[in-house]
């Protein structure tokens, strides 16, 4: 059959060439309509709780995305005449950014008191005229002891300020987000320029978006290139061959070309997940066209013409290269059982160009091999000695071996609950990102850079105003507050407070809550109506006054922390908050905090069905059903020692971890499945004991195994020097899980089929004729 | 000179035979833009005082909608440099209830407000030149409600075209800068009905210069008080955020007009009493 289609395919060379071309071009120009998506909430699927969470309570409230310029002037204080007309002039044209709905800075907070019977509300920093010494510290004394403020806006030691910016993103263009970005660096620019010595740091959701924009474009720009130039010296080196070094680069580039332009036109969007795909399809791609030709090319060195040499390495390898491609492809497939969006792209753009990949090899590889010239050196045809000897010594010592790599393997995996799991969305992205730069900035000088958010329902229209409501809103800010990395807390109950001690003339004795809800409700109307254009309290009030948002601002929390205090927050609202019993924490620091475990849901199915359906694809092309048992071993284990080893020197997981066992599992099994069926067709073709078929598989396959492998760990390294910590974890597991998984092939294996499948194997070989197994082939 | 004044609220017009048309054709587009707003207020002077019961509905996102009830009395006041007065009394949600708002508008200064709170019994005086928040937490702002002195914006006349439900009705479409600086606009755009110089909408635009509301105007109903002119009233003003999604309509009831109101209604000193 195969030898039939080999003539086909030499006869109609030309045609398959031209054909192939012509539909990779065809898909690679949907690679114009990708898109970035600068949306950090993309890495949650629709039915991620958080996210619903999140959306409710911004339809309930307002939709806002945000921008916060932090500014530290190089003299140390903000309160100065110069600084707060520098800032005054940020907030001006912060209002005109694209998007932007509220500007919050020192100079426009709508300070209210009291003279006599009358209530001014201004700005506390009013526009035009320069204040004198004394207003500037009346101005630093209100700013400084106004809870809304401090921590927030300012800094306690007055040397550093927030501008604030609240942006409603119509979310109609993947344009909007840049644009605005590209105005708010330009008024950064602006700033630093206006106020020279100035560290302006940007952080916010916006940034944040952008960011991983970025993250996604230095991979594409720098991994991939840097993956060609590993793949062309690995082409080389294993070939020796300027045209089989060629169709191979080749043939990897137009499976990446395809998949990214099948993507385009399904509409996948650009994230970091998905930018990775053209990496680990170019490693995956190669180890086909690798296969092909190194057969090839042993062929023609014993003597065979070209294309028999083709016809021939096509009959060897059609049938694993399908295999090892069908795995692969379940694996990467299995990601669209996570949460998170990009990994199902990720998933789904790896496992189409890994379909083509296999596609190129066995039609288009050949097609051109055979127009190319192709020299091959007469070799001597030397057994592997490395190889015969690793062998020997592996059946010798298989016993110590067995119990050796199981104590390795029990111990590592011993380690895994060592690992914690932690969610950052700061640190996704590492010190050469000037996001995480001004996020870290930001964290060491005004803080609140992650954060919670409540929205504690009243009872009833109005229910806000209730004394009782407004009571145990306040008790739980304050207990917030004393919480650890907890820097600021934005409750209505502050405002309600002020106002109530404004409106006794600022008697400090009324610096407390209203004690009926009329008053409150009063104070609040009579508030609002006081308010400039864009600082109202309806982030922070719904439109019934049924309900108020609590936010509380942290220091950089890690996903324990932050569960620590949302379970903490929990409870006390529980025991203390009748009404809002149920309510649990929302916002960006929360949804990143929970998407491991949210993603690892889904995935343990995926995880398990991709298993499921790795091993029945062994077990049916080795139609052994004991084979294939014993074949899970080596399949698990490697993902197992590699989340021991990572415990052992990494200890935190996040994201990536969710999705290695699935993808890893795809890839590991070809090794597994090669060395099987070597085995096995000594066995049954030659009646080889146990040991002797070790030893043939080892001959024949035994280089090859290493050689890929050691291609796909390189590949998966190379990922590892990404810039994004997704993706970098990402390639160091998988290349820790390869690698641990030529181990087990190599060592574990070998010992685990002398133990369980001797006996068998000699009544077999008993049965056969004996025949000796050394003719290799 | 009075006819510079639009009523608080004012969105009537008199349909009077001897209102001078041509004002709407001369000269450059800011000239017709200006005449046309001196025809609306010359349209809709002399109606003296009136009384109205508002429904506020507003909604969210969400779907939720929540709803306020007011009264509003407002007196037209007949001096160039003095602006309308106007009292606000709120009736729901009930723990406002009795809650009232008196404005003197000023052209040239910022108003006077004057809050009593029945809560805590007394008056304040609000010192704030603010007036472009949100009025009670809906999608109008004080400055939306408020009287539309001529002198307090530059127009300009953009085009005309159709325009009303069904694109039945003839518009002029007017450009509108606020002139007072605590503005929350940038500019407004109108459209006036030509036969009746009527507001059927308006486009507000933030500081950055987008789109940010729209208000709509219908139901209109003519009134007329013994003077013998006819002044419009919209008893529907529907205004959408296109920013945030939130709606707020404003359901009046029938105005009263002239009902015997006078200077001494509108004093801080008679807040206490008013119900």
């Amino acid at each position: 059959m195969i030898s039939g289609y080999a003539a086909w395919l030499m006869r109609w060379r030309w045609l398959v060439i031209v054909l192939t071309l012509a539909a990779v071009g065809a898909a690679a120009s949907g690679a114009r309509l990708l898109t970035m998506s600068s949306d950090y909430r993309i890495y949650f699927g629709p039915d991620n709780p958080q996210l619903q969470a999140y959306e409710a309570l911004q339809n309930t409230y307002t939709k806002d995305d945000n921008v916060m310029f932090v500014l530290r002037p190089a003299d140390g204080e903000v309160f100065a005449p110069a600084f707060l007309a520098a800032m005054r002039g940020l907030i001006e044209a912060a209002w005109k950014l694209p998007f932007a709905t509220r500007v919050e800075g020192l100079n426009n907070f709508q300070h209210s008191y009291a003279e006599a019977d009358d209530l001014t509300v201004r700005d506390l920093v009013p526009a035009g005229t320069a204040p004198d010494d004394a207003a500037i510290a009346e101005i630093r004394a209100v700013a400084l002891n106004e809870p809304l403020l401090v921590d927030r806006l300012v800094a306690p030691d007055g040397r550093t300020a927030g501008v604030n910016v609240t942006v409603t993103l119509p979310q109609e263009s993947q344009a909007e987000t840049p644009e605005l970005m590209a105005e708010v660096r330009a008024l950064a620019a602006a700033f630093a320029e206006d106020y020279p010595g100035t560290r302006v740091a940007v952080i916010g959701t916006v940034p944040l978006g952008i960011a991983f924009d970025e993250a996604a474009q230095r991979d594409l720009r720098t991994l991939v290139p840097a993956m060609y130039v590993i793949l062309l010296l690995v082409t080389v080196l294993l070939l020796r061959s300027l045209s089989g070094t060629v169709a191979t680069l080749i043939v990897i580039g137009l499976s990446t070309a395809a998949a990214m332009g099948a993507a385009g036109w399904l509409g996948i969007k650009l994230t970091p997940a998905s930018a990775a795909a053209p990496t680990v399809i170019l490693t995956i791609a190669i180890a086909d066209s690798i296969h092909v030709l190194v057969t090839m090319f042993h062929q023609m060195a014993g003597g065979a013409d070209k294309r028999a040499a083709i016809a021939e390495s096509l009959r060897v390898n059609f049938q694993p290269v399908f295999l090892t491609s069908v795995t692969t492809i379940i694996g990467f497939l299995s990601l669209n059982f996570g949460d998170s969006p990009p990994f199902h792209d990720l998933g789904n753009v790896t496992a189409i160009g890994v379909a083509a990949a296999w596609l190129f090899s066995i039609m288009f590889l050949p097609a051109l091999m055979s127009v190319l010239p192709v020299r091959v050196a007469a070799r001597d045809a030397r057994r592997p000695t490395a190889m015969r000897t690793l062998a020997d010594m592996v059946i010798r010592h298989h016993r110590p071996l067995l119990l050796a790599m199981t104590a390795v393997a029990v111990t590592l995996a011993a380690m895994i609950p060592r690992n914690q799991i932690n969610d950052q969305f700061h640190s996704y992205f590492d010190d050469s990102f000037p996001f995480r730069q001004d996020v870290d900035f930001a964290a060491d000088t005004l803080g609140g850079v992650d954060g919670l958010e409540w929205s504690l329902p009243a009872a009833g229209s109005g229910g806000i105003s209730e004394p009782d409501y407004l009571r145990r809103l306040d008790a739980f800010a304050q207990w917030l507050g004393q919480q650890p990395h907890v820097e600021h807390v934005s409750t209505i109950s502050d405002v309600l407070r002020r106002l109530n001690r404004n409106m006794h003339g600022d008697d400090p004795a009324y610096d407390r809550l209203p004690d009926n809800r009329e008053l409150a409700a009063q104070y609040l109307l009579l508030f609002e109506m006081s308010l400039p254009y864009g600082l109202d309290l309806n982030n922070q009030i719904d439109v019934d006054k049924s309900a108020s948002r609590v936010i509380a601002r942290t220091d950089r929390v890690t996903t324990a922390q932050l569960a620590a205090l949302d379970t903490a927050a929990s409870a006390w609202l529980r025991a203390n908050f009748p009404g809002a019993a149920t309510v649990s924490a929302t916002g960006p620091t929360p949804m990143f905090a929970y998407i491991f475990q949210r993603n690892i849901e889904g995935m343990l199915t995926g995880t398990v069905i991709a298993l499921l359906l790795i091993s029945a694809t062994l077990m049916l092309a080795l139609r052994d059903l004991k084979l294939g048992l014993i074949s899970l071993v080596p399949n698990l284990l490697p993902a197992a020692m590699a989340f021991g080893i990572w415990a052992v020197f990494v200890a935190e997981v996040g994201l990536a971890a969710s999705v290695i066992t699935a993808t890893s599992l795809g890839l590991i099994v070809d090794a597994t499945v090669h060395f099987l069926s070597k085995y096995q067709r000594a066995q049954r073709r030659h009646g080889a004991s146990a040991e002797d078929a070790i030893r043939y598989a080892f001959a024949t396959v035994g280089t090859a195994l290493w050689v890929t492998s050691a291609i796909l760990i390189a590949g998966f390294a190379v990922m590892a020097f990404s810039d994004f910590k997704i993706n970098a974890h990402m390639g160091l597991l998988t290349a820790m899980a390869i690698a641990a998984a030529v181990a087990t092939d190599f060592l574990l294996l070998p010992a685990l089929l002398l133990m369980l499948d001797r006996n068998r194997r000699r009544r077999a070989g008993r049965r056969l004729a004996p025949t000796a197994p050394a003719a290799a082939g | 000179m009075t006819i510079s004044r639009h009523a608080l609220l004012g969105t009537a017009l008199a349909l009077s035979a001897v209102a001078a048309m041509p004002a709407a054709r001369a000269g450059t587009a800011e000239d017709r833009g200006l005449a046309i707003a001196e025809e609306m207020a010359r349209r809709d002077a002399g109606w003296g005082d009136s009384t109205v019961a508002v429904t506020m509905i507003l909604g969210n996102r969400e779907g939720e909608t929540s709803t306020r009830a007011l009264r509003i009395r407002s007196l037209e006041v007949v001096d160039a440099d003095r602006g309308d007065k106007s009292l606000i009394v709120f009736d729901r949600p009930r723990d406002v209830g009795g809650t009232a708002l008196l404005s003197h508008t000023h052209i040239h200064d910022a108003d006077d407000q004057w809050l009593y709170l029945p809560a805590l019994k007394r008056v304040k005086r609000v010192s704030s030149k603010n007036k472009s928040g949100p009025f009670v937490g809906s999608e109008f702002a004080f400055e939306d409600l408020l009287a539309h002195e001529v002198v307090k914006y530059g127009y300009k006349w953009l085009r005309d075209e159709s325009c009303g439900e069904g694109a039945r009705l003839r518009c002029f479409v007017v450009e509108r800068y606020p002139k007072y600086e605590e503005s929350g606009y940038t500019r407004h755009v109108v459209w006036i009905d030509v036969e009746e110089y009527r507001p059927l909408r308006i486009d507000y635009f933030d500081r950055k210069g987008a789109r940010l509301k729209t208000m709509t105007l219908t139901d209109y109903r003519a009134y007329a008080p013994e003077n013998a002119k006819t002044y419009w009233r919209a008893h529907l003003w529907d205004m959408e955020n296109h920013q945030t999604g939130k709606t707020t309509r404003l359901a009046f009831g029938a105005y009263d007009f002239r009902t015997g109101l006078n200077d001494r209604a509108f004093t801080s000193s008679r807040l206490t009493r008013v119900r």
